[in-house]
């Protein structure tokens, strides 16, 4: 009988050498004589174990990383094939505690399923919530939406249900919904596991999108620096169109929901919205203004749903399992959970799905296992380039929405990126600015201009030139970049350069109480 | 009237006729000063210019798909294609070259034969990013956005590669390298420039 075994087809665990590795393994299993099925699976989210080998036995599916090409004989002499005891072992898998205490909803499926296989997709609950949503109607199915307080994932946290409603409700001849999976901040990869580990449940929350607001076309805006996600969408969808899920007849049941993947083109701009629907358009992807919302007149005018990837599962699982049970996770106004993505300078970075509510302590230390380097963490920034630098005497505060607001910083789309005691966050506060400049659609002149204003003013103070005048300056900068920026590229670039200046000024030469050192 | 205003005039007046030979004569060196860096295309490139535009024209929002399939397919927007996709979507070239000129993924000269694209990103910068990154151009002997002399490799910054778990991250011809160090570094580079 042929041994199952696993090795993700995920970009991390491609970048580590997997698909070395599923090599290596089926040519010393050819060479022993031993059958063995390979699957390529997605990512469990345990990165620092990739390539994560895992081989089906009767006690459940037991776990060997991080392998190399090397390793592979000796796994075999090892007994891997039924589970024997080697060096990588882990035990198994789904007991080990990184993965064990998690709230994986968005994620169940992640790591254990064929990804582009949709009987593997059936199997695993898939498919109920599009059932459910076609037998209710619009109305019903956007109470649902409401009532599971779902916030949009992507960073801006805006009510789904209420974008929905708008959508349902205003008349037109044609209505879209688009997925932004632009997934552009540094530290977030959870769009990207998604639509490369497991793209139905994308496909699905689209197509719920579709049936509940009536729309009946969708588009999938992927970043250029993902192939991979892009070949695992194409193929999906192409079997989602085969099996009825899209097209013509949705599950038989007379609606139509086409849908499409467009390739973005490097512009990190094109996460925000109304830029992602210009380059749709086939434009320079430039900030719109607003109103209108697109949810009234978006894509080509009309009225279009966007959500990003995450906000699309949440709503399969919604739809799946209930509001109620969606609404039970989460604390405060912050309701459901959240794929926390634990990168940079962290011993065990991954994808950490939980409930709001867990602190940065908890995930820096209990699940991250503290620096990579060893070294004490010194400043985590949480949300992306525009998310600003937590000091390590806030790592108490929980992952919500309203908490992190309070202390002038957000959750974002929950991307942490981690930096031990050596960082300089004068550099990173100049970074900041200068990647605005890099970024900036050149719409509204304070994003425009501000950032490179912003990065020669840091210049400025770094070099010890008029440092109390120049601090002053930047922070006269910064507040017009926060109230007079079109979007919140320059709206919220300020975040990171004046958590910078707040919490670590004796980086930029400035004593505790922001007053220019003496010289 | 200048050369450039006639310039303009042939290629609306040929895009409109929309005959392969007639675009081979304006990328003739009618006009040598024009013609240096892409403004060439072979007729081989031509055809695929048109094939592209005709694979996708029928898309709504059709000029992102256009140009990434001609670039997927040429590696890089040759100026002399700007015209016939300002024609295919009803637009000026201006609106064409503002559109190519906004997104940091097209490219207007050829690249070389291998494309590396180096993450500069947060989570890479807190694992040693910028000093693989200066490691990178020094034995490229290249800065960012330019094309090794031997025409082995073309070195662009990316910001994102969403392997953040992995840092620091690259891309080399499209496949992902993660937790690079000094070492897989040079052996990538020296494979690449072989």
């Amino acid at each position: 009988m042929s041994t199952k075994l696993f090795v993700p087809r995920d970009s991390s665990a491609l970048s580590v050498g997997a698909e070395a590795v599923a090599n290596a393994i089926a040519l010393e299993a050819a060479r022993r004589g031993e059958a063995v099925t390979i699957v390529r699976n997605g990512s469990r989210g345990m990165m620092w174990l990739e390539p994560l080998v895992e081989v089906e036995t009767g006690d459940g599916r037991v776990g060997y990383g991080p392998v190399a090409p090397a390793d592979v004989p000796g796994l075999f002499n090892a007994g891997f094939l039924s589970g024997g005891a080697h060096r990588l072992a882990i035990g198994q898998v789904e007991q080990h505690p990184y993965l064990a205490q998690q709230d994986r909803l968005c994620f169940a499926r992640m790591g254990i399923t064929d990804p582009l296989s949709l009987d593997d997709y059936r199997a695993h609950g898939g498919l109920k919530g599009l059932q459910r949503a076609l037998s209710a109607s619009g109305a019903d199915a956007v109470a649902m939406v409401t009532a599971s307080g779902l916030r949009g994932r992507g960073g801006a946290a805006f009510p789904t249900g209420i974008k929905w409603k708008t959508v349902l409700d205003t008349a037109a001849d044609q209505k879209y919904i688009v997925c932004n999976a632009d997934e552009g901040d540094s530290g977030t990869f959870s769009d990207r596991m998604t639509m490369e580990g497991d793209p139905f449940v994308l496909i699905e929350g689209m197509a719920i999108a579709g049936v509940v607001t009536g729309a009946t076309r969708g588009f999938i805006y992927n970043r250029s620096e993902y192939p991979h996600a892009e070949r695992a969408l194409i193929a999906a969808i192409a079997s989602a169109y085969a099996a009825g899920i899209l097209g013509a007849n949705v599950l038989g049941s007379g609606k139509r929901f086409d849908l499409e993947v467009r390739r973005g083109a490097g512009a990190y701009i094109c996460g925000e919205e109304t830029s992602l629907l210009e380059s749709l358009e086939g434009k320079r992807g430039t900030v719109r203004f607003k109103p209108p919302v697109p949810a009234v007149s978006g894509l080509f005018g009309k009225p279009t749903v966007v959500n990003n990837v995450i906000t699309f599962s949440s709503i399969t699982i919604i739809f799946e399992r209930g509001a109620d049970f969606y609404r039970d996770y989460g604390m405060g106004r912050s309701r459901g959970t959240l794929p926390i993505q634990l990168a940079g300078n962290i011993k065990r970075g991954g994808l950490v799905e939980k409930a709001f509510g867990v602190t940065l302590r908890e995930l820096l230390y209990d699940y991250g296992g503290g620096s990579a380097t060893g070294r004490p963490i010194r400043a985590v920034q949480v949300g992306g380039p525009l998310g600003a630098y937590v000091p390590a005497s806030q790592f108490d505060t929980p992952l919500d929405y309203e908490a992190f607001a309070t202390m002038g910083a957000m959750v974002g789309h929950g991307g942490i990126v981690v930096f031990d005691d050596t960082v300089d966050m004068a550099h990173m506060a100049r970074y900041a600015m200068e990647f605005c400049a890099i970024e900036s659609c050149g719409k509204c002149t304070p994003c425009r201009i501000g950032s490179t204003r912003g990065v020669e003013t840091i210049d400025k103070i770094i070099a010890g030139r008029e440092r109390g005048a120049q601090t002053k300056l930047l922070e006269d900068l910064c507040e017009t970049m926060l109230h007079g920026s079109l979007c919140a590229l320059g709206g919220m670039t300020p975040f990171p350069v004046l958590s910078a200046l707040k919490h670590f000024p004796e980086d930029f030469g400035l004593d505790r109480a922001g007053i220019a050192a003496a010289a | 009237m200048n050369a450039g205003h006639i310039e303009y005039a042939l290629y609306r007046i040929l895009a409109y006729c929309n005959q392969p030979s007639a675009n081979e004569f304006t990328a003739t060196a009618r006009h040598p000063a024009q013609t240096i860096g892409g403004r060439n295309m072979s007729p081989h490139q031509s055809d695929l210019v048109d094939r592209a535009i005709a694979d996708n024209i029928a898309l709504d929002g059709a000029a992102l798909p256009i140009l990434h399939a001609i670039q997927d397919r040429i590696g890089h927007v040759p100026a002399a294609a700007v015209p016939k996709i300002a024609h295919a979507l009803n637009l000026s070239r201006a609106e064409v070259h503002g559109v190519i000129s906004f997104y940091h993924h097209f490219r207007t000269e050829p690249r070389g034969r291998h494309l590396l694209q180096v993450c500069r990103a947060e989570a890479c910068q807190a694992m040693g990013g910028e000093r693989l990154a200066k490691q990178v151009t020094d034995q490229l002997g290249i800065e960012f956005h330019h094309t090794t002399p031997d025409g082995a490799v073309t070195l662009e910054a990316v910001y994102c590669l969403g392997n953040c778990a992995c840092a620091p991250a690259m891309l080399l011809d499209g496949e992902p390298h993660g937790r690079l160090d000094a070492a897989t570094v040079e052996a990538l580079l020296a494979e690449a420039r072989a």
